[in-house]
């Protein structure tokens, strides 16, 4: 019997291409393998390798829900040698996959609470695999609350979601962008800023973030400031990764790796390691 | 203890020919200067008497190697179908270092921990150090910069080594330390070495106390603990590093150095993922596509170098420190930065510093 070799990809065929904002793209792809299609399971967070072969590897969050798999989805921000790559890919398309690696949200010590997502821009991407998933166990969560922004209305990712989310009455979905914008009647203003106008009460409530560092930054604080506790204050890093598996060194952060610990960790553990920056 | 064997030196060459075909047999040799560990080619360019250059580390994990090779392939009669086809690179060639330190076998159990301790192993490492049969040559020979004890290790340290032999009586006694050690035994040209064990004995002990003093100008280096104030003082770190050069020599020196970069290169129909050294003394190493850095100053990158090893390491490893004690970094850099000075530095403060 072979050793599972953790650094030989699957190969998986696109089945669609959506064009979510100009610069991001999501690919919804199907393992090659039929019974690894069948087999595949994962948690929500966890992220996976996609490759170009020809070009290299680089991490993503698999975004659509585990509760859906007739694909897995990813969204890719075009920004350097390996997403723009896969920019240029197509329906039909074959790329490699390993998958999945890291952790995941805590979602069962959430069962029961409020809870609370603040995204920014592509950082939605890992907080939509939760939100699918708690709205398919909807009746295991409390309230749920959705903060999202981006630079521009154009800039927002998941438009068909956003439009579903909105005409739910079991959630609710507050949208902003950074500046006022021809035909935008939502909020405008900075995410933190709209958190602590918004002023959620953090009893019984977890709060989930992921966006640009800056964002992530002055949310933590407005989080703070309206009293949540760092253990119900969870957020997804990222780091320039290489092996997914935590042993090619450059991910840590004090002795965790983001891609095998992390990504998904509460402020509370976040606060425990050394501070870096 | 174990089992055991003498071997004179005018038999060495015969010897060595024997091991050679068993398997790629590697050795220290002097090449430009320096040491080097390469493939057993006669005894007279072998040199075992003063610890090697470059570590051993390089015969079991390659500088760079292949994981697999992909081949383009289209589809049928359709124009525009390509499929790909993985073909993985397994090195199956069984290796014999012959004549490396403890130290450098030592740093091979740091590996290990990484690479093998894990779910998710690193199986060309894991297939390449079950495939290899590591004799250490005991030592005798401190260099300047050399810190074994200090780590915990010594001249006479077992940890990593399959056998080791002892240069006494004009010769060489040689000792099995693992079953797999066993292949330096099974040779015809080896006299009982039951009669030389007192003479070791003694050597041991001579050579013992010769590092022991060497070592003690250094003193004991332990963990460092997570709550270690000076850690985060930037001015420290800053007054330290000012002269670094981020060359990365110390890591690509170091035997417990294991950081990588996976990389790609293809030409039209065909190509293959590669693994390579990296360094984390690179800007690169931890620069993100959007440009943003977690560590940008080589100062962060140096006290996340001597955090790895005894401070992150120790945390997941139960205790142990990631240095055995070479002294090549110290050796070797062009600056003189001394990590045993930084080291030995936070750990007094942590006397009155812990928070």
């Amino acid at each position: 019997m072979g050793l599972k070799n953790p650094y030989l990809p699957d190969i998986v065929t696109i089945t669609k291409v959506i064009q979510e904002t100009p610069n991001i793209k999501s690919f919804q792809v199907v393992f090659d393998d039929p019974e690894k299609m069948k087999s595949f399971t994962f948690q929500p967070g966890q992220v996976g390798q996609l490759s170009v072969f020809g070009v290299g590897e680089s991490t993503f969050v698999i975004n659509s829900p585990p509760t859906r798999k007739e694909y897995l989805q990813f969204s890719v921000m075009k920004v350097g040698e390996v997403t723009s790559a896969i920019h240029e890919l197509h329906e039909g398309d074959k790329m490699g996959l390993r998958a999945p690696l890291g952790n995941w949200f805590p979602y069962e010590n959430m069962k029961g609470k409020n809870i609370l997502f603040i995204g920014g821009g592509i950082g939605l991407a890992p907080l939509r695999t939760l939100i699918l998933f708690m709205l398919d166990n909807r009746k295991d969560y409390g309230k749920i609350t959705i903060l999202y922004g981006a630079r521009t209305p154009v800039d927002l990712c998941y438009k068909e979601d956003l439009k579903e989310w909105e005409s739910r009455e079991d959630l609710e979905l507050i949208l902003t962008v950074d500046n006022e914008y021809p035909g935008w009647t939502k909020k405008v203003g900075l995410v933190p800023n709209v958190l602590l106008e918004m002023a959620p009460k953090p009893d019984n409530t977890v709060a989930i973030t992921c966006g640009p560092p800056i964002m992530i930054k002055y949310t933590l604080i407005a989080l703070d400031k309206l009293g949540f506790k760092d253990e119900d204050v969870i957020t997804t890093l990222e780091r320039r990764m290489k092996c997914g598996i935590g042993l090619c060194g450059r991910c840590n952060i004090g002795s965790k790796y983001v891609c095998k610990d992390g990504p998904v960790f509460s402020l509370a553990q976040l606060k425990s390691l050394p501070q870096e920056e | 203890m174990g089992r055991n064997g003498f071997l004179r030196k005018d038999r060495l060459e015969a010897y060595l020919n024997n091991l050679s075909k068993k398997g790629g047999l590697y050795v220290p040799k002097e090449e430009k200067g320096a040491i080097v560990f390469r493939k057993y080619s006669g005894v007279s360019e072998l040199s075992l008497k003063k610890p090697a250059t470059t570590p051993a580390k390089s015969i079991i994990y390659l500088q760079s190697e292949t994981f697999f090779r992909f081949m383009f392939e289209k589809e049928g009669n359709g124009l525009d179908k390509v499929n790909v086809r993985i073909q993985e690179n397994m090195d199956q060639e069984i290796r014999i270092i012959f004549g490396a330190r403890p130290c450098d076998a030592k740093g091979f159990s740091v590996i290990d921990r990484v690479f093998i301790d894990t779910d998710t192993q690193d199986v060309y490492y894991k297939k390449r150090r079950e495939n290899s049969y590591i004799a250490t040559k005991s030592c005798d020979s401190p260099s300047s910069g050399c810190f074994c004890i200090s780590v915990g290790g010594g001249p006479f340290d077992e940890e990593g080594s399959d056998a080791q032999f002892t240069e006494i009586n004009g010769g060489y006694l040689i000792e099995a330390i693992t079953e797999k050690g066993n292949i330096f035994l099974e040779s015809e040209l080896l006299e009982p070495g039951e009669t030389y064990l007192e003479e070791k004995r003694k050597r041991k002990e001579e050579v013992e106390r010769l590092v022991k003093e060497y070592c003690e100008r250094v003193g004991k280096i332990e963990p460092l603990s997570p709550k270690l104030r000076l850690f985060s003082d930037e001015d420290f770190w800053k007054k330290h590093l000012s002269k670094c050069l981020s060359c990365g020599v110390c890591t690509y020196l170091c035997p417990t150095c294991y950081c990588f970069n996976i990389t790609d290169e293809k030409t039209f129909y065909e190509g293959e993922r590669i693994r390579s050294w990296d360094s984390c003394m690179f800007f690169h190493f931890t620069l993100e596509a959007s440009g943003h850095n977690p560590r940008p100053d080589k100062f962060k990158r140096f006290r996340n170098r001597v955090g790895h090893k005894f401070m992150f390491y120790p945390e997941r490893y139960s205790g142990q420190i990631a240095c055995c004690g070479c002294g090549r970094c110290v050796r070797f850099c062009p600056v003189s930065v001394d990590i045993r000075e930084i080291v030995l530095e936070l750990m007094k403060s942590e006397e009155g510093g812990r928070e």
